[in-house]
């Protein structure tokens, strides 16, 4: 079986996010970029079903400028077999990505797909689900635990006020949730060996997808700034302070 | 002219530090306070293939330079792990370069895989305390006997020999008034630490507690010749070879912990309150912070360019020692004034920076003080009479 993870270059999560001076979006320029956290746990997953001999293939793909490919190396340190890289300076929403990935996964043939949840630079929580119904292929999503069995496979998914269990027929989409692993770090030989792994360089005219943006940013902002908080020292000054300043009982 | 990180680079950086992150600052306070060898934090650098870094890949390590094992040690220190963490593996990670470099085959097959897996720990016996800086003054010697050498004398500063099964030993065959120069008569071994006869005594130090550093009275402990690196007499010649390298990691690891508590220093200013505003925002508080900085970054600049001479097989000597000059110095004086910087929180435990304070002392001192290398300097650098 063959796996196919999408992984997307992102803000690293440790970096203090600004936004640029003209409110058009935020500063990358100059700033840490990493794999999408959500991505990683994809990738994780992947390399898991492989050890335990449920794949063969691992395929990671990154969409965007050149610099992807950083990121694929990543995933092939982790133990991805190869990588595709579709370079292009266009800004990519998620129908975009669906459809590039669409356009992949009909070339690729893989059983299954495991997407993050989210990215976490926008949030936008589409792309799987966009995919799916682009392919016509089921899916899990908020996976916190998936198991295959023959052409089947059961997620583990988490909703509001529970867990839900759904059971799948493959090819099919899964979409990652915190809970579902802990992405290994890579060694310095893995690290090694994902410099001679291939990765296949393509442009969206070559899958036959124009990326163009369907939607326009009007403008980005800063949530404006929370006051600094104040240290009670007792029980009776919080009570105090409820009552008078914050008047809420 | 290039100053970025390589994509390998920068990725070593981020597995090192990710790494790095399972140990945090509670660890390494706990290993500091009960004085315990790091023993997790050296298991999975080893499980990493981490120390094997700057080693052959035909002895198990990754072949890189040691503008990688550089930027790995900044990164190691960097994460709060300060020098217990970077003396804790510093050996493995190019401790054995005499060997690679003058070992025979036989002797490298035998003894560097197993530095590499983290199997063997080694120490590094040189320094004495009748020697001090002048170290072809040492008296240690190491006497012939048949195939073998009887090793008598004492080494001070002997780092991880508590726990070391190895020793890289420094000893005189030939003595001084036989030789016609004083660095001639010098041999360098490779051995086992045998304990019962070598006796180890610990020194209460100043910090990296968790780090020992010892005293050891060698009585007849016997090395067989086949431990012998490089020829009979020529061992200075063979420990000159790794001395720039050494140097190189060392400032790294300075660049690390100073770079360690300007972050926590930072993140204190921006947060503490006092007078109604952040203490961050008082330049009295920013401008030393920023200086450190510009400080920091620019002995990071020499350390890399030291790294790269070394790693193009080119001199740098000059290069090398000014690096562990400058990021000695730089890297003490943030550590300092992130002390200074948190107030009297900066003195209590619980703000990690006064450890780190203490641990910033050492490669300030060690292995060469800053009065030497200036000499140095002085003397290769600006043609100036040699001063010792
Ligand atoms: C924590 C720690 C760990 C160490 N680990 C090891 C280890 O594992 N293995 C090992 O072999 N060594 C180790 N050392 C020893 C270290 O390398 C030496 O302490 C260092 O080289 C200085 O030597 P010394 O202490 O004998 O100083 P000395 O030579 O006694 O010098 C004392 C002072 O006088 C100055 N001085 C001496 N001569 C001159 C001169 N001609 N001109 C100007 N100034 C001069 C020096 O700069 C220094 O400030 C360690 C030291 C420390 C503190």
């Amino acid at each position: 079986m063959k796996i196919l993870v999408p992984v997307k270059r992102v803000v690293d999560y440790n970096v203090k996010v600004r936004v640029k001076a003209d409110g058009t979006g935020i500063e990358t320029a100059g700033v840490k970029m990493s794999m999408n956290p959500f991505d990683e746990i994809g990738v994780e997953e992947a390399v898991r079903l492989k050890e335990k001999g449920a794949a063969t293939e691992i395929v990671a793909v990154s969409m965007g400028v050149p610099q992807c490919a950083e990121t694929i190396r990543t995933a092939l340190a982790m133990g991805a077999d190869r990588g595709i890289l579709v370079e292009t300076d266009a800004e990519l929403q998620p129908l975009a990505v669906a459809k590039l990935l669409k356009a992949i996964a009909e070339k690729e043939q893989p059983k299954l797909i495991i997407l993050g949840k989210q990215a976490i630079d926008d949030d936008m929580n589409a792309t799987g689900q966009m995919l799916a119904a682009l392919l016509g292929w089921p899916q899990g999503t908020f996976a916190s635990k998936i198991t295959i069995e023959g052409d089947g496979i059961t997620v583990t998914r988490e909703v509001d006020g529970g867990l839900e269990t759904v059971a799948l027929t493959l090819p099919a989409i899964i979409t990652t949730d915190l809970r579902l692993n802990e992405p290994r770090y890579a060694s310095l030989p893995n690290i090694m060996k994902a410099r001679k792994k291939p990765i296949d360089n393509l442009k969206p005219a070559d899958l036959g997808v124009d990326p163009k943006p369907r939607l326009t940013t009007v403008k980005v902002a800063e949530p404006p700034k929370r006051k600094a908080g104040v240290k009670v020292g007792s029980v009776a000054e919080l009570v105090e302070k409820l009552k008078t300043e914050a008047k809420v009982i | 002219m290039n100053f970025a990180l390589t994509d390998q680079q920068q990725q070593i950086r981020d597995e090192v530090a990710k790494l790095c992150a399972r140990f945090d600052e509670t660890y390494w306070l706990e290993r500091d306070r009960t004085a315990t060898f790091p023993e997790a934090f050296f298991a999975a650098m080893a499980e990493g293939n981490w120390l094997g870094i700057a080693m052959p890949e035909e002895y198990g390590g990754a072949g890189l330079g040691i503008t990688e094992a550089a930027i790995l040690m900044q990164t190691v220190a960097e994460s709060g792990a300060c020098m217990s963490g970077a003396s804790a593996i510093h050996l493995n990670i190019f401790g054995l370069n005499p060997v690679v470099v003058s070992g025979t085959e036989t002797q490298k097959r035998r003894m560097l895989p197993p530095v590499v897996a983290g199997r063997d720990k080694a120490c590094f016996g040189v320094t004495e305390p009748n020697a001090g800086l002048n170290t072809t003054q040492i008296s240690t010697r190491a006497d012939r006997r048949g195939d073998r050498y009887m090793i008598n004398g004492t080494k001070i500063w002997t780092s991880t020999a508590q726990v070391a099964n190895k020793i890289l030993l420094l000893a005189r065959t030939t003595p001084l008034d036989r030789v016609q120069r004083h660095s001639h008569g010098l041999t360098l071994f490779y051995t086992t630490l045998d304990r019962a006869h070598a006796e180890v005594r610990l020194i209460h130090k100043m910090g990296r507690h968790a780090v020992d550093s010892n005293m050891v009275f060698f009585e007849d402990m016997e090395v067989p010749e086949e431990d012998r690196i490089g020829e009979e007499g020529e061992g200075f010649r063979t420990l000159l070879h790794g001395l720039n390298p050494e140097r190189v990691l060392v400032a790294a690891e300075a660049i690390g912990i100073g770079h360690a508590g300007l972050a926590r220093a930072s993140r204190y200013a921006r947060e503490r309150v006092v007078f109604g505003r952040p203490i961050g925002q008082n330049q009295g508080i920013q401008h030393p912070l920023a200086k450190c900085w510009a400080e920091l970054e620019a002995a990071r600049l020499m350390v890399m360019k030291a790294a790269w001479l070394y790693d193009q097989g080119l001199p740098c000597g000059a290069e090398a020692n000014a690096a562990k000059y400058l990021a000695g110095e730089a890297g003490f004086r943030a550590c300092e004034q992130a002390v200074m910087t948190h107030g009297g929180m900066g003195y209590a435990q619980e703000y990690h920076v006064e450890r780190y304070l203490r641990e910033s002392l050492i490669p300030r001192i060690a292995p060469v003080s800053p009065q030497l290398i200036l000499s140095y300097l002085a003397e290769r650098v600006l043609d100036l009479p040699k001063s010792y």
